[in-house]
């Protein structure tokens, strides 16, 4: 008798309780998924019973998929519980197939992740291998002398297809390579020939992996986990030394740069730098990621260590060797946007911003303030005429703030207004401007304004409008404050 | 090589140098001029005052800053709220080309000082705003020492705006005082040039001194004194902007049309 109660992990299915998963206990017992509670509780006493949370167990997933980037950049998710490595060309750094894949599940069975897999030619192959008979490597080409002696249900096909499949006496996927394909496709779908021919390896479905491969990569290997913070950033300069050789070779420079680190544990940790323009600098890549590293607000936790470090680069542009001319000029950019830089793997991109014009006249609308490692400056148009004074508002209020305000004919300037409930005595104004709403943008509530630059008895400066025509679009005219002078 | 040398004048660190701020009164109370590498610090009289103080610390920092450098405005999300977010127009409109403004937003006050120092440091910018509303713990005499340094090793200008500041630790050059002040009424009595109520607070190389009321000339880029007898001109609390001023601009043929 097992010493420790059964583990039952059990989904609500038409108000019942069911099983979806169990422990080998449970196995043991004979209690099968698909099995209510109830009747689980009436065979076994006290079961240890826990709610599925489909939202956790696809978390895991992604944390072991992330870990698994070590074997190889393109690993995609598979359904709701497996993973799709492809080890094109990347099997021999690790001692061939066989030791890889002895590697990998010995490491998440340190984890405590039970992992079964297969190796196979074709993705679809070695899905059904995995279920099936966990372990197997196919020889190049074997694949279908492989899967031959599998079951139907492991084509991939739904329940019903499977059912119908095993009810016309196709029990095995071997059954089904033998018979001419024009038939079954005409009974079972065209699905169940793509199937077969890719259980086969005839053709191949591409998978989609999770993240973008990097253009250039360097990785640095520790038999003996690294947790320093020095070693780290030793290691880190290492890699940024090679990977500036790789995409000098390459007649390339980088715009965004990625260290991972994979923690003896499993845990990955992956930490991004962006550079406003392309950059194989390894002091400048080093200077942003210590800013980075110092900047985070969950610090990188070495815990036992480091076992792999590695660092790519994803977006590369060609690389323009400047010249260092002698008037300063270019030493001055090269400064500012390595301030930016610096700037931005601090406190992210998103917090550096320029502004770049719209081709609007509506006020809220006419700039955009957008990261400066996104956009290069923009040439604003010139309408200023000489001798006048401000125009437009030094800040503008997004939305506009609603104001009481009192004019003496309906549709001229306010004699007082109440803003944040003060009062203001207007002492000079001018207008209106008025600025009406693009028509392509026109609804029945977008309104004309009519703009006042006002200032009151204490000096200060307001731009205030009300809205919609007098008499014509509103029997009585909001007002709005907009915009302070300075 | 001579004109590698002009060239190298023009990046040459600005520290100690005096830059004119008015030609006039202001100039003489500062001993010659604004110092330019060094920390200013510009309280607004009121909170009302914000974006009068924020026009005059953009336009100081044009006037020390050298031609077409970029200058950078760090502002918290909480200023964005208080004020407005800066409207490019505006800042054209007061003669700072957008393009030549990087805008650094964050979250808290010891975010900006950090960044504030990382900025003042850099040698290429013209000058630098840095703008933290209220008494945070974060700025101490301790940080705005730390400002001073960086800007005197840079060269850059740093303004601290300060709206809504009690407190003056008193790390800067010189502590200023600002008001929004009335403006010299155009025609049609629209308001004029912006204009400016300034007191000198503290200057570290002199007495304190003011007040003063200055306009800022876009097109000259600089200020221009501007007499208290304007307020002649608004003596009636309940004058209506619908005729001649009395007093039109003198010697300007500023000639608008309202609406």
């Amino acid at each position: 008798m097992p010493a420790e109660a059964p583990l039952l992990i059990t989904e609500k299915a038409k108000g019942a309780l069911v099983i979806v998963a169990r422990d080998p206990a449970a196995l043991r017992l004979g209690l099968a998924p698909g099995l209510t509670l109830a009747e689980a509780r009436a065979r076994v006493a006290d079961p240890a019973v826990a709610e599925a949370d489909p939202a956790a167990d696809a978390a895991l997933l992604e944390r072991i998929a992330d870990w698994c980037d070590r074997y190889t950049p393109l690993v995609a998710l598979d359904g709701a519980d497996a993973l799709m490595l492809d080890l094109t060309g990347v099997a021999h750094l690790f001692g061939g197939e066989a030791a890889l894949l002895e590697d990998c599940l010995r490491r998440l069975n340190a984890f405590g992740i039970s992992a079964r897999g297969a190796i196979a030619g074709s993705a679809d192959a070695a899905r059904a291998l995995a279920r099936a008979r966990p372990g197997t490597i196919v020889p190049s080409g074997g694949e279908a002398l492989a899967v031959r002696d599998l079951p139907v249900a492991l084509i991939g096909l739904d329940a019903a297809r499977s059912l119908a499949l095993v009810r016309a006496g196709l029990k095995t996927i071997g059954d089904l390579i033998d018979r001419p394909h024009a038939p079954l496709a005409a009974r079972f779908g065209a699905e169940c020939v793509d199937r077969i021919a890719g259980l086969t390896g005839l053709v191949h479905h591409p998978i989609s992996p999770r993240r973008l491969v990097p253009v250039a990569l360097a990785e640095r290997i520790f038999f003996e986990p690294v947790s320093r913070t020095e070693d780290i950033e030793a290691t880190l300069a290492g890699l940024a030394a090679d990977v500036a050789v790789l995409l000098e070779k390459r007649g390339e420079g980088g715009r965004r740069f990625e260290a991972v680190f994979y923690r003896v544990d499993g845990f990955v940790r992956r930490i991004a730098v962006a550079t406003s323009r392309p950059s194989r600098d390894a002091k400048a890549l080093i200077r942003l990621f210590r800013e980075k590293l110092d900047a985070l607000s969950d610090p990188l936790e070495a815990g036992f260590g480091f076992d792999l470090v590695r660092l790519g680069t994803f977006a590369t542009e060609p690389f323009v060797e400047t010249a260092t001319s002698l008037d300063g000029r270019a030493r001055d950019e090269d400064a500012l946007t390595d301030l930016v830089d610096r700037l931005g793997a601090r406190f992210g991109p998103e917090h550096v911003l320029r502004f770049v014009p719209e081709d609007t006249h509506i006020p809220e609308r006419r700039a955009r303030a957008v990261p400066v490692l996104a956009a290069p400056a923009a040439r604003w148009p010139e309408d200023l005429v000489a001798g006048e004074p401000p125009l437009r508002p030094l800040s503008l209020f997004n939305p506009p703030e609603p104001i009481e305000a009192l004019a003496e004919v309906p549709d001229g300037p306010p004699l007082r207004f109440r803003w944040r409930r003060v009062l203001h005595r207007v002492a000079r104004a001018e207008g209106p401007e008025r600025i009406a709403p693009e028509w392509w943008r026109m609804s029945d509530d977008t309104l004309d304004r009519d703009y006042y630059r006002v200032e009151d008895q204490e000096g200060r400066r307001f731009w205030l409008y009300r809205e919609g025509l007098y008499g014509q679009e509103a029997a009585s005219p909001r007002w709005y404050l907009h915009g302070l002078f300075a | 090589m001579a004109a590698i040398e002009r060239a190298g004048d023009g990046t040459r660190p600005l520290a100690g140098r005096r830059l004119p701020v008015d030609h006039g009164a202001v100039d003489t109370a500062l001993g010659g001029g604004l110092a330019a590498g060094v920390l200013h610090e510009i309280l607004p009289a009121a909170v009302a005052d914000s974006a009068a103080a924020g026009g005059f610390a953009l336009a100081l920092s044009l006037c020390l800053a050298p031609a077409e450098r970029p200058l950078v405005w760090i502002r918290a999300a909480a200023s964005v709220r208080e004020s407005g977010e800066l409207h490019p127009d505006g800042l054209a409109a007061l003669g700072l080309d957008p393009a030549r403004l990087i805008l650094v937003r964050l979250g808290d006050a010891a975010a900006i000082l950090r960044a504030g120092v990382e900025v003042a440091r850099c040698a290429a910018l013209g000058a630098v705003i840095i703008e933290i509303y209220g008494d945070p713990k974060a700025l101490d005499l301790t940080s705005e020492r730390r400002l001073m340094l960086a800007a005197e090793q840079s060269g850059v200008s740093v303004i601290l705006l300060r709206p809504g500041a009690k407190a003056a630790p008193g790390g800067a050059e010189t502590r200023w005082r600002l008001a929004s002040g009335p403006t010299r009424p155009l025609p049609m009595n629209a308001p004029g040039r912006p204009a400016f109520d300034l007191t000198l607070l503290r200057h570290r190389h002199g007495p304190p001194g003011g007040p003063w009321r200055l306009e800022w000339n876009r097109d000259a880029k600089r200020f221009e004194p501007l007499h208290f007898a304007t307020e002649t001109i608004r003596s009636d609390p309940d004058a209506l902007p619908r005729v001649q001023p009395a007093a039109p601009a003198a010697g300007r043929a500023l000639w608008r049309h309202a609406g």
